[in-house]
């Protein structure tokens, strides 16, 4: 069936449009900066969507952390950053100003939320992505905390509000109605003289896609001075990282969300 | 010991001071109960707090309430209906009180203490002043009040001391005495009276609202926004609910003060109980700052930080001020003082310089961050194995998870701050970046140098990069 004729079927229905996927070219895009992965993706990820990242293993939590920034980082869309974290999350220390200024990320953009619990989050999320003066919020929960539901009211308020909204998420992998779904690993970096750990390195695995894009896995570094990820060498990764990052702990639900 | 007695006791010549076994032989079937100061002082501020539907200005004083009514009787008809309302109310709570009515609240004291009507006809005695002056006062034939102020006062200054003449002055209101408030009186308020108790808490919404906008008018024509807010609930039974919010930028918008009034009453952990319902309310603008008559931008500039502004304030309203903060840099090289993480709403302090934080070398191009994202603070103990004592580390040890070390870069020495130190001690760290062998990069330190510093030095994770 082409596309016009879906088109004109989806008019017939009620709820308009949910036939199509959601991927029209006209969106605001928000890329990664390397070419090969930006074209997988048509672009780069929806700005105006939700989006979930999965540390690989408990370890990679921090280079979770750090790829949500750093795409919260390279979104244009004027307006502070959001972090909202439960106060359990203390435990994986506290976000460092100097760092991320050497990372290149203005730390004054970044306004920290901490609410007592995950129902808290969930709430004071809500209420930011529904601000539209704002341009990225960045949720770190716990799957278990975030169900079906919650994560679709968060993508319908993305959407229509047009702040990009990333789901830092811990744990098993669960239904969600985010855009994408992605694992992040940290992944061994190119060495500089005298062996010394080169820029930060991670492996990401795309899981889901709601346009229905193939999954793939890619090498990303990120480069600073570019403000943008890059290709990595895939030979400074033992294939062991690379393995690791494309196998999936357990595999995910076949269920089709919302 | 006595420390009070009711009227019935009065009338059968007991006082306070009398001591219990004293009474008792007077008295035979005397009931005697303990005495709770602190419960008193707690019942005297409660009703302090009631207080507050009369006059902003309300002390508590030894054993009595000071109102300052001045100019705020007009709401009873004058000092004696507000007097009345007020014994109505404490009868109500099975209270009685000995009113009194003065120019100076010495004198106001003093003639609720003698039960007198004017200052002229108090004892002597009322002068707060050595027993040895009131005893000298009446040999001098001066037995009132009125008589000691018909005096030359150089002379009873000179004969009795210039402590008694100050007295008497705060007395007889020859000095303008005032009181100091237990809260200080709002810059703008705005109050609301009904003939019938409110008995929801959704009409009490209401009627705030429109206290807001009066407010919010009264702040217009002063160029003021207010930054804090109080609301007073006035229950019928006496009793006070209080709501306050506070605002990061200057507000006074009606709508955005009563969304923050929502979250709060949302967020309040006992919710708000009308009970029998509110006679009063009062919205008290605390704390105000200058806020020009705004234009909007046409790019919406201004709109957009309002905007954010506004779901700042929600947020802290809603979950409390510590919990929405900033990255501020410190004045330190010490890396867990040189950047913080502070409240919003903190003195603003001089952003942090790309590339170049305090205390490490500037990174050029193409060379990897220097410092980690996140911060454990404190830092983690950690079991470290190194080739030797004053190497880098190899192989470490952290929430039970063995990391081997592939890749490392140090040490970065960052000495104490023995400036800042008396005895000018301090122990030297040694930070490694390091990198172990599934891609995940850490900062550890040497926690004080080997042989010199310590024996056998500690070691430590701080932070974890990206």
């Amino acid at each position: 069936m082409n596309r016009a004729r879906l088109s004109a079927l989806a008019a017939l229905l009620p709820d308009k449009g949910r036939l199509l996927p959601p991927a029209d070219a006209g969106a605001a895009r928000l890329g990664f900066g390397a070419d090969t992965v930006d074209a997988r993706l048509g672009g780069g990820l929806a700005a105006a969507a939700l989006h979930e990242l999965y540390p690989a293993a408990a370890g990679d939590a921090t280079a979770a952390a750090a790829v949500a920034l750093l795409l919260a980082g390279r979104n244009a869309r004027p307006g502070p950053i959001i972090w909202l974290r439960p106060d359990r999350a203390a435990r994986q220390g506290r976000p460092y100003g100097l760092g991320l200024a050497a990372l290149g990320l203005d730390p004054a953009r970044l306004l920290l939320v901490q609410a007592p619990d995950m129902l808290a989050v969930l709430r004071a999320g809500a209420d930011a992505v529904a601000c539209g003066a704002v341009a990225t919020v960045i949720l770190e929960v716990e799957s278990k905390g975030v169900d079906l539901t919650a994560t679709r009211r968060l993508a319908l308020a993305a959407a229509r509000s047009g702040v990009t909204t990333l789901l830092l998420r811990s744990g098993e992998i669960a239904p969600s109605a985010a855009d994408t779904r992605w694992q992040v690993a940290a992944a061994p970096s190119r060495p500089l003289p005298a062996n010394a750990p080169g820029p930060p390195a991670f492996a990401l695995t795309l899981l889901r896609h709601r346009g229905g894009l193939p999954g793939f896995s890619c090498l990303l570094e990120w480069d600073r001075d570019r403000a943008a990820f890059a290709a990595a060498d895939p030979r400074v990764a033992p294939a062991v990282a690379a393995e690791r990052a494309a196998v999936p702990r357990r595999p995910a639900p076949r269920r089709r969300a919302a | 010991m006595l420390a009070a007695v009711d009227a019935r006791a009065a009338a059968l010549g007991l006082a306070p001071g009398l001591t219990l076994a004293d009474a008792r032989a007077r008295v035979p079937d005397l009931l005697g109960f303990p005495h709770d100061a602190a419960a008193d002082a707690a019942l005297l501020d409660w009703l302090a707090a009631g207080a507050d539907r009369y006059t902003p200005m309300v002390m508590v004083g030894p054993q009595a309430l000071l109102l300052d009514i001045t100019g705020c009787d007009h709401a009873w008809g004058g000092a004696p209906g507000l007097i009345d309302d007020m014994l109505a109310r404490l009868a109500r709570l099975g209270l009685t009180a000995l009113p009194a009515l003065a120019a100076t609240p010495d004198a106001a004291l003093a003639l609720a203490q003698h039960q007198l009507g004017d200052v002229a006809d108090l004892p002597v005695t009322a002068l707060p002043v050595a027993e040895g002056v009131h005893l000298a006062l009446r040999r001098a034939g001066l037995k009132s009040i009125g008589a000691v102020a018909r005096q030359h006062r150089p002379a009873l200054a000179a004969r009795f001391g210039a402590d008694m003449v100050m007295a008497l002055a705060r007395l007889t209101g020859d000095i303008d005495v005032r009181i100091t408030p237990r809260r200080d009186p709002a810059p703008v308020s705005a109050e609301q009276r009904f003939a019938s108790p409110l008995a929801s808490s959704e009409a009490a919404l209401a009627v705030i609202e429109a206290l807001a906008v009066r407010a919010g008018m009264e702040l217009a024509t002063r160029a003021l926004g207010g930054r804090r807010f109080g609301v007073a609930l006035f229950r019928s039974d006496g009793h006070v609910d209080r709501l306050a919010v506070e605002t990061a930028a200057p507000v006074r918008d009606a709508r955005i003060l009563i969304r923050l009034l929502r979250e709060r009453i949302g967020a309040l952990a006992d919710p708000l109980d009308p009970g029998f319902g509110y006679d009063a309310i009062r919205l008290d603008v605390v704390t105000t700052a200058p806020l020009a008559d705004s234009q909007l931008r046409l790019e919406g500039g201004d709109l957009a930080e309002t905007e954010v502004g506004a779901l700042v304030d929600r947020l802290a309203t809603r979950l409390g001020r510590g919990r929405v903060r900033r990255l501020v840099p410190g004045n330190s090289h010490i890396p867990e003082q040189a950047a913080f993480d502070l409240p919003i709403g903190a003195p603003t302090s001089p952003p942090f310089l790309p590339k170049s934080p305090v205390g490490s070398p500037v990174s050029g191009p193409d060379e990897p961050a220097e410092r980690p994202i996140r911060l454990l603070d404190p830092p983690e103990i950690i079991d470290v194995i190194a080739e030797v004592p004053d190497g880098p580390p190899r192989r470490f040890r952290w929430r039970r998870d063995t990391h081997d070390i592939v890749r490392h870069e140090g040490p970065e020495r960052i000495a104490a701050e023995w400036w800042r130190r008396s005895d000018g001690a301090g122990l030297t760290r040694d930070y490694y970046r390091v990198e172990d062998g599934e891609g995940r990069r850490f900062w550890l330190f040497r926690h004080g140098l080997y042989g010199t510093e310590k024996l056998t030095p500690g070691w430590y994770l701080h932070g974890l990069f990206a």
